[in-house]
């Protein structure tokens, strides 16, 4: 057995080593044939299941963006009819938000990775994780399959009443997708918690976790709490659509505003589930490629429970002029500033650690790094949003498109990149080649600008979201647009292409390409099984980069005495 | 659509306003901006100077260790720092919110319906218009919303202004136009196929040209009040409705803005929402010392007419001298229904 | 690999694993019912414990999302409510109450009897709990069809039927006049009563929260009763003792959250206005 370190001593620091390891199982290589993944209740292997469902969706996401940027490079609605577009911009909202962002960082990277960074061998329910990949599927299916009969034309937020009387799509079976798909959330964030609390290994208490499982807990939170919600929201929406009961139609004493309310107690919530797993990818790549402990790790772990917890308060931020009274408006509006505060904290705190850092420009930094000043400019711009205000002029407009991209695509999906690139060699065992994932990261973040900050533009000068045609003042800023949408398409496909080339072409990966600390580099690329040789113990707190690693004769850095909780 | 007066064709980044709180919104857009713009530079620049300043020179060169390296004094600095200006913006934001929301005593009110996907918009005068609303400068304009259907939103962004058209009940715009011109107006919530067409446009005129274009060819019917009254009467809201002693019903004089009270001990304000929940559901809120026996017109009234039906109560004044109905005297009489809406006027 | 070269952490988990691992997975001594990949029987307990609360949690904000449109839509149309819960049938809701809280007692029981292994006595209790919870699902399928028989199903044909009124606080609560009719009045109420339209509208309401509920209710009661159902065979078999029982207890769990969210939901939809 080759390149793992030993412990439970204290470990030289490990250098990258890139020589081809002897053969020996793993989890990809010990068993073969389609029942053995189908069937699978490694954690690993589902995280691989997961990870094909969902690019999957990013596909079919993203060619209808890039059909509804094509359609707005002209003024008149000259490439689709209306009705056709309207079905692109909902079904491209659903897929990427339900079918893609939702599941992406947790259900691929937090379920290959969680067990292995507390020292588990697996989940604590490795069979419920299973259950979660084939509701997902399943629920994806639905939709899929009321994608391929039309799709729907109401906007991802399903408005009542045009959704409940107004359109003749199939609303009720994308909502029925969507309503399975919700408890895969919820028994993905049940499993992890439960395996948090009680499958960490000895030695590994609550503050030596890794911020990616601290980032993981509170997604957790937010999804077992949030999705019952959208879920009950799903069946209420059918419900009238199907029995014509009165809930929130007016025409039979219902009540529209409701929907909203009920609708956005979990979509807010949502976002946070999009974007706290990022932030976790983002903690680790920062202390990996500066070498450094994250600054200030106690605060970025609480900012993480505070968003989770303030962003249920916040729902009615998007219904400032949807007739709620202007008390509520404000309370919600000042709440709304109060969540931004611990992103706030998490951002100060992650440039401050690249400060004497040893920083790397490897691919996985250079999407961390631009996940910092993307999400910098989303996160303000929703606190712009949040002014009551400037609400009024710039809601429903493309200036809160812009918002929201900033932060799932310059944010979300940046992590989701940034991680993919640092844990590949870990999870295939295989290196990517540089130079094409550096061409790649630029081309995805230039592309990425280009596309959405004309947006902001746009929002301002009062163009409308979800328009088919527009007036033709905006044209020029909406060419820009899509020249960029281009480049960020392009962009994606690069990262496509050498990953799986490298599966088949790529060089062995050590296990520990990167010099980097933390326990799923303590275990040979890619895992064993059981993700350990032995089953660790941790003596140490998380991101202990210290001299000592590189000179064993230096005294090592004063622990904490470990506790017995 | 033809270009007009006050369109800027070629897009500058900074939109035309029309009005004195646009001008205050945009002070507090490019302020927010401002900050917004400053850490986002003050971030991008801290992160490419340490980038280059402390990148690797060696494979197994660390950072300088500082273990849970985070002193309390940082940590809150930038948590109150950022936190007072959130909380500041939040103030500016609120006040201008509220001033949007309360539109003065002297604004004339105009009435505008959303529907898939027009807007039907009714002047003071009773005259209307379709997708178009011509405003005097200089006067303070507000706006009854409603939606026939689905949530629409009237949008005017030379106003800075927007405020979602609801089914069921009505919703308040306000603003005071200070500059000539012809400017977009826009549906802003997602109202099904035709949504970008449910565009219209907003034409200021001087005073007196609007006087003119008002009294000019007449595309509305009889002036809104009128015609409500006619209404009262045809649908036999009188015959309960009365200033006479055989009322059945409460007294609809000086009614908008009053205090009601309500059987079951609510209070509620009447506004054009409550009235318009009085004639179509009647049964939800029954006034005080009065009997549930009104009948509910739901279907049988479009929401114009309802408007001026609304606009109709709206205008009557209290009487002098005449009690309203006190609350015993309807149980005193010997039941007696109350004419069926299907029956003419007397 | 020699068992001591591995971790004897005295950690929060106690007794160390009880096997190690080679690179061909697991060989050796392997306690029983003890799943791979956790350590000790009381961290597996503890887990499935921890895995049931929080499952119990989602399972209050789902049903919470129906309590809250029912708490607003009360608060709306309070007539129309008393008007739908008096059409419901206090006794056999009454029934249904005691026969769902003497089940949670022989849940209890068998969980019980899990804990101390003893085979028979589980698979009895879970019989009993079974009989009465499917005496629930059998009154609750007759309510159902009463009301489906009643025209009160909402939707497809609901009409609401007032033969006696009811009164609230002495005053008549609703009536049926058919539109169009001048004059007519029934014997028994002094006047008539305003907007038979919305008076279906807004009773239809209640019904679909009603069955919405008690639908959803049933729903979770008949998955429980599979799952009890399903436990019988393993209890047979001598599969529980003090060690591992966690399935029993886990439903057991599920069991007594469903008898609990029946205590709210009988007297919200059943007891409305039948105070006085």
């Amino acid at each position: 057995m080759t390149a793992h370190s030993d412990f439970p001593a204290h470990s030289a620091f490990p250098e990258p080593i890139e020589e081809a390891p002897e053969p020996y199982e793993h989890y990809l290589n010990h068993k073969y044939g389609l029942a053995s993944w189908l069937l699978t209740r490694d954690h690993k292997r589902i995280a691989i299941l997961y990870l094909i469902s969902v690019s999957f969706f990013f596909l079919l996401g993203g060619a209808m963006a890039v059909i509804i940027r094509l359609e707005l490079t002209t003024p008149e609605g000259d490439l689709v009819q209306a009705d056709i577009y309207n079905r692109l911009f909902t079904m491209h909202g659903i897929m990427m938000i339900f079918f893609f962002l939702i599941p992406s960082i947790p259900s691929v990277l937090g379920n290959f990775l969680i067990p292995i960074m507390i020292g588990a061998k697996d989940l604590a329910f490795p069979k419920i994780n299973l259950l979660s990949w084939y509701i997902y599927a399943i629920g994806g299916l639905f939709t899929f399959y009321a994608l391929l009969t039309g799709g729907v034309d109401t906007g991802w937020t399903f408005y009542a009443p045009l959704s409940t009387g107004y359109t003749n799509t199939p609303v009720v079976l994308v909502a029925l997708g969507i309503f399975i798909t919700g408890f895969s959330s919820i028994l993905t964030g049940l499993n992890f918690i439960v395996t948090i609390h009680r499958m960490r290994a000895p030695g590994m208490t609550w503050f030596r976790l890794p911020l990616f499982v601290w980032s993981h807990y509170a997604t957790s939170v937010i999804m077992i709490l949030g999705t019952p919600v959208i879920a009950i929201t799903i069946l209420l929406l059918g419900a009238e659509r199907i029995f014509g009961v009165g809930i929130f139609d007016p025409k039979l004493g219902g009540d529209p505003v409701l929907f909203q309310h009920f609708f956005w107690f979990y979509s807010h919530p949502a976002v946070y589930i999009m974007i706290l797993p990022a932030m976790g990818v983002v903690s680790e790549l920062i202390a990996a490629f500066t070498r450094k402990p994250v600054f200030g790790y106690h605060f970025v772990a609480f900012a993480s429970i505070a968003i989770a917890v303030l962003g249920f308060f916040v729902w009615a931020h998007h219904m400032f002029v949807a007739g709620i009274s202007v008390y509520a408006a404000a309370i919600f509006s000042a709440l709304s500033m109060l969540v931004a505060i611990p992103s706030a904290v998490k951002v100060f705190n992650w440039t401050t650690t690249l400060y004497k850092g040893s920083i790397s420009w490897d691919t996985p930094m250079l999407y961390a790094l631009g996940f910092i000043g993307l999400f910098t400019i989303g996160g303000l711009t929703g606190v712009m949003l949040a002014t009551l205000g400037i609400d009024i002029h710039v809601h429903d407009t493309y200036f809160v498109v812009a918002h929201f991209h900033y932060i799932m695509v310059g944010g979300a999906i940046m992590g989701y990149m940034g991680g993919l690139h640092y844990w590949w060699p870990k999870i295939t065992g295989k290196l990517y080649p540089k130079f094409w994932s550096k061409v790649g990261a630029l081309t995805i973040f230039l592309g990425f600008n280009v596309t959405f900050f004309p947006q902001f533009i746009l929002g301002y000068l009062g163009m409308p979201r979800r328009y088919h045609a527009y007036p033709n003042e905006f044209q020029v800023l909406n060419v820009m647009s899509s020249a960029g949408a281009t480049v960020l398409g392009l962009g994606y496909l690069i990262p496509a292409v050498y990953f799986i080339w490298s599966m088949r072409y790529g060089k062995d990966a050590s296990a520990n390409p990167w010099g980097a600390i933390g326990l799923e580099w303590e275990t040979t690329s890619p895992p064993p099984v059981e993700n350990f040789d032995k089953p660790p113990v941790v003596t140490w707190g998380a991101y202990e980069y210290h001299e000592s690693r590189v000179q064993p004769s230096l005294p090592p850095p004063k622990q904490e005495v470990m506790r017995v909780t | 659509m033809p270009p007009a007066q006050g369109f800027l064709p070629n897009a500058p980044l900074f939109p035309p306003r029309a009005s004195e709180m646009a001008r205050e919104i945009d002070l507090l857009f490019f302020t927010t901006l401002g900050v917004t713009v400053f850490f986002s530079t003050l971030i991008a620049v801290l992160i490419f100077y340490f980038m280059v300043r402390y990148r690797r020179t060696s494979p197994t060169q660390v950072g300088v260790y500082q273990k849970g390296g985070s002193t309390g004094l940082l940590e809150s600095t930038w948590i109150i720092g950022p936190l007072v200006i959130a909380l500041g913006f939040f103030a500016w934001g609120a006040r201008i919110f509220f001033a949007a929301a309360r539109p003065p005593a002297d604004a004339k009110q105009y009435y505008v319906i959303g529907k898939r996907w027009m807007w039907k918009i009714e002047h003071p005068s009773g005259r209307r218009e379709i997708n178009e609303l011509h405003v005097p400068r200089g006067q303070a304009v507000k706006l009854k919303l409603t939606s026939e259907d689905v949530v629409h939103s009237f949008f005017l962004p030379v106003m800075r202004m927007k405020t979602d058209a609801i089914p069921g009940r009505y919703t308040t715009l306000w603003f005071n136009a200070d500059t000539l011109g012809t400017f977009h107006l826009f549906c802003a919530e997602y109202c099904g196929t035709e949504h970008s067409r449910m565009v219209g446009r907003i034409i200021v005129m001087e005073p007196t040209e609007y006087e003119r274009w008002i009294g000019g060819e007449n595309m509305g019917g009889p002036s809104g009040v009128a015609s409500g009254e006619d209404l009262f009467v045809a649908k036999a809201c009188h015959t309960c409705h009365r200033t006479d002693s055989t009322a059945r019903a409460p007294q609809l004089s000086g009614l908008i803005g009053k205090t009601v009270h309500l059987e079951g001990g609510q209070t509620v304000t009447a506004d054009e929402t409550y009235i318009r929940e009085s004639i179509v559901n009647p049964a939800t809120k029954v006034v005080a010392g009065y009997q549930p026996i009104m009948p509910t017109y739901r279907g049988q009234l479009s929401e114009e007419e309802i408007i001026q039906l609304i606009r109709y109560v709206g205008s009557l004044k209290q009487p002098t001298g005449v009690e309203p109905a006190p609350a015993g005297k309807a149980a005193d009489r010997p039941a007696e229904s109350p004419p069926s809406p299907n029956e003419g006027a007397r | 690999m020699s068992p001591e070269a591995h971790s004897t952490a005295i950690g929060p988990r106690g007794v160390a694993a009880a096997h190690g691992s080679t690179e061909q997975g697991h060989t050796g001594a392997h306690p029983p019912r003890l799943a791979h990949h956790f350590d000790s029987y009381a961290q597996q307990r503890e887990s499935a414990s921890l895995g049931v609360w929080v499952f119990l949690v989602t399972e209050i904000m789902f049903f919470g999302g129906l309590f809250t449109a029912y708490i607003l839509y009360r608060s709306k149309y309070p007539e129309a409510f008393i008007a739908g819960s008096h059409q419901l049938d206090v006794m056999l809701g009454t029934i249904n109450t005691a026969v769902l809280i003497c089940s949670s007692l022989t849940m209890a029981m068998a969980v019980r009897s899990a804990q101390l292994g003893r085979s028979k006595a589980i698979a009895g209790f879970l019989v009993a709990t079974i009989v009465l919870g499917s005496v629930f699902l059998g009154i609750k399928a007759t309510e159902y069809h009463h009301k489906w028989v009643e025209h009160l199903i909402p939707g497809h044909d609901f009409h609401l039927e007032i033969d006696h009124l009811p009164t609230h606080h002495g005053k008549p609560v609703a009536s049926e006049l058919p539109s169009g009719v001048v004059g007519e009045s029934r014997a028994d109420v002094p006047l008539p009563s305003a907007g038979p339209q919305d008076i279906q509208a807004h009773t239809q309401l209640f019904f679909f929260l009603y069955f919405g509920m008690t639908g959803l209710h049933a729903v979770h009661m008949i998955i429980g009763v599979g799952l009890l159902v399903w436990l019988i065979r393993p209890s047979l078999r001598g599969m529980f003792d003090g060690n591992n029982h966690n399935y029993v207890e886990g439903i057991g769990l599920y069991w007594h959250f469903v008898d609990i969210v029946w205590i709210f939901l009988f007297p919200l939809l059943y007891l409305v206005g039948r105070h006085g």
